[in-house]
């Protein structure tokens, strides 16, 4: 069947089978392979993308129920060799251990700041309850959620990425 | 790990849903938020060879109260409900329910409307749907009835919706003074589902004592079921602990309760209790005790 997605601002049509996940759709179709894949269980979180401006697990959706939608992945979140704000303090408050958890968090932490600007630590861990970090670096990344909110509300924005 | 193969349709009314489902009435599935028929695709649990998406039917998605009835769209999502203004106010235990669903990415696509017509025994909603004698809105080929909660849950997975009917909205009473609710839940620490789950909505007299208490429970046996022994001891009684945890000792009494990986049935006993207990105390402290 026939689709198109608004992915990270460009329009993508593809022609899918029903059964398509949108995960898949993401990386195998797009090659967008920022979007993890995890428990496929709709457990851990890892595959989570914005559609629409909130927070879904993608491997819990079929692409065809996103058709005529709009998501982000964590490809979007900045341009090609910068880093968002949120991905900038991820950095600087080493809010990442392995990693693979980590573009799931950051966009999880997204849809978080564009509804409460400013969160309580408790309201951060409540808003994180749907990613699992296996490192269990959980403390970092309470942490960079607050340096986070920080910089946007200083109107911070996106960086070139500084090699180091 | 992917779906079995099937052809999907997107409804546009309710009408071509209900059309949709008499073309397909072998393997025609109805498809809302997704989030338990997806994963029960994926593990092969099912394999429905048509998929009929509602989730773009305008008009299904929403919460107002008209007098003394508040009535929620079905494919009002699990964050909708916790967070809406109205409920808040005036059906304050449905939004608590709601908020204890899942996580945050499965409240934002999940619907009640969906968790309610696929009846998992560990579902949250069922404790406070009972207790509230809520009303199930469904529309079939000879239009809209009203099925009661009471008569809703059938078994493990199974309600008294025919195979062709929609259900396409919930409709539960407007908290009234001296009503207090509370819900209580153990939760699986990895899924999330209730083990068990308990509802209570206390109203007090002008006395102080119990008018009425109704107490739903999930999660403990195959379908969900109201603690009608405890409701009848607690009624015209004062709420003080001793009271309350006499009655629920005998909250399962005649219950077939389930036993698994999780909870023995035992176990399930005695958080049903413990948790009963819990409920209606701090219903009644919000009635105003």
């Amino acid at each position: 069947m026939k689709i198109s997605i608004n992915v990270n601002g460009v329009a993508r049509g593809a022609d899918v089978e029903p059964r398509t996940l949108l995960v898949h759709f993401l990386r195998d179709g797009l090659g967008l392979t920022g979007t993890h894949i995890g428990c496929e269980t709709s457990q851990c979180g890892i595959c989570t993308v914005l559609l629409d401006g909130v927070a879904v697990k993608s491997c819990t959706l079929l692409a065809a129920q996103v058709d005529g939608g709009s998501v982000t992945t964590i490809e979007g979140l900045a341009p090609q060799g910068m880093l968002h704000p949120i991905q900038q303090a991820f950095w600087e408050e080493h809010g990442v251990q392995c990693g693979y958890c980590t573009p799931a968090m950051v966009l999880s932490t997204k849809a978080l700041l564009e509804e409460n600007a400013q969160p309580t630590v408790d309201e951060i861990r409540h808003a994180l309850e749907g990613n699992i970090c296996r490192c269990t670096g959980y403390h970092n990344i309470v942490k960079s959620v607050q340096a986070a909110a920080d910089k946007m509300a200083a109107g911070a924005q996106p960086e070139l990425m500084e090699r180091r | 790990m992917n779906p079995a193969t099937f052809a999907y349709h997107r409804a546009a009314s309710v009408d071509e849903a209900i059309a949709l489902l008499a073309r397909f009435p072998d393997d025609g599935k109805l498809l809302a938020g997704g989030h338990s028929l997806l994963p029960a695709m994926k593990l092969r649990l099912a394999e429905p060879g048509n998929l009929i998406d509602i989730a773009a039917i305008p008009g299904l998605r929403g919460i107002r109260r008209t007098g003394a009835t508040i009535e929620i769209g079905a494919l009002t999502t699990h964050h909708d409900l916790e967070r809406d203004a109205v409920l808040l106010a005036s059906c304050p235990v449905l939004a608590e329910t709601a908020a204890k669903v899942g996580d945050v990415q499965v409240r934002n696509r999940g619907t009640i409307g969906g968790a309610l017509a696929h009846a998992d025994p560990s579902a949250d909603y069922p404790a406070a749907i009972l207790a509230l004698e809520a009303e199930m809105v469904v529309q079939g080929p000879n239009g809209v009835r009203v099925i009661p909660a009471a008569e809703f849950f059938v078994d493990l997975f199974t309600t008294s919706l025919t195979p062709d009917e929609v259900l396409i909205a919930i409709r539960v009473p407007a908290a009234t003074p001296h009503v207090g609710s509370r819900y209580q839940k153990l939760a699986n620490q990895a899924s999330g589902y209730a083990i068990v789950g308990v509802a209570a909505i206390v109203e007090l007299a002008a006395d102080g004592t119990c008018a009425a208490v109704n107490i739903g429970v999930t999660g403990a046996a195959a379908k969900p079921f109201r603690a009608a022994a405890v409701e009848a001891a607690l009624r015209g009684a004062r709420l003080d602990a001793a009271a309350v945890k006499g009655a629920v000792a005998h909250a399962t009494d005649g219950v077939d309760l389930l036993a698994d990986l999780h909870a023995t049935t035992d176990y399930r006993a005695r958080m049903v209790a413990g948790l009963a207990s819990r409920a209606i105390l701090a219903a009644a402290e919000r009635a105003g005790a």
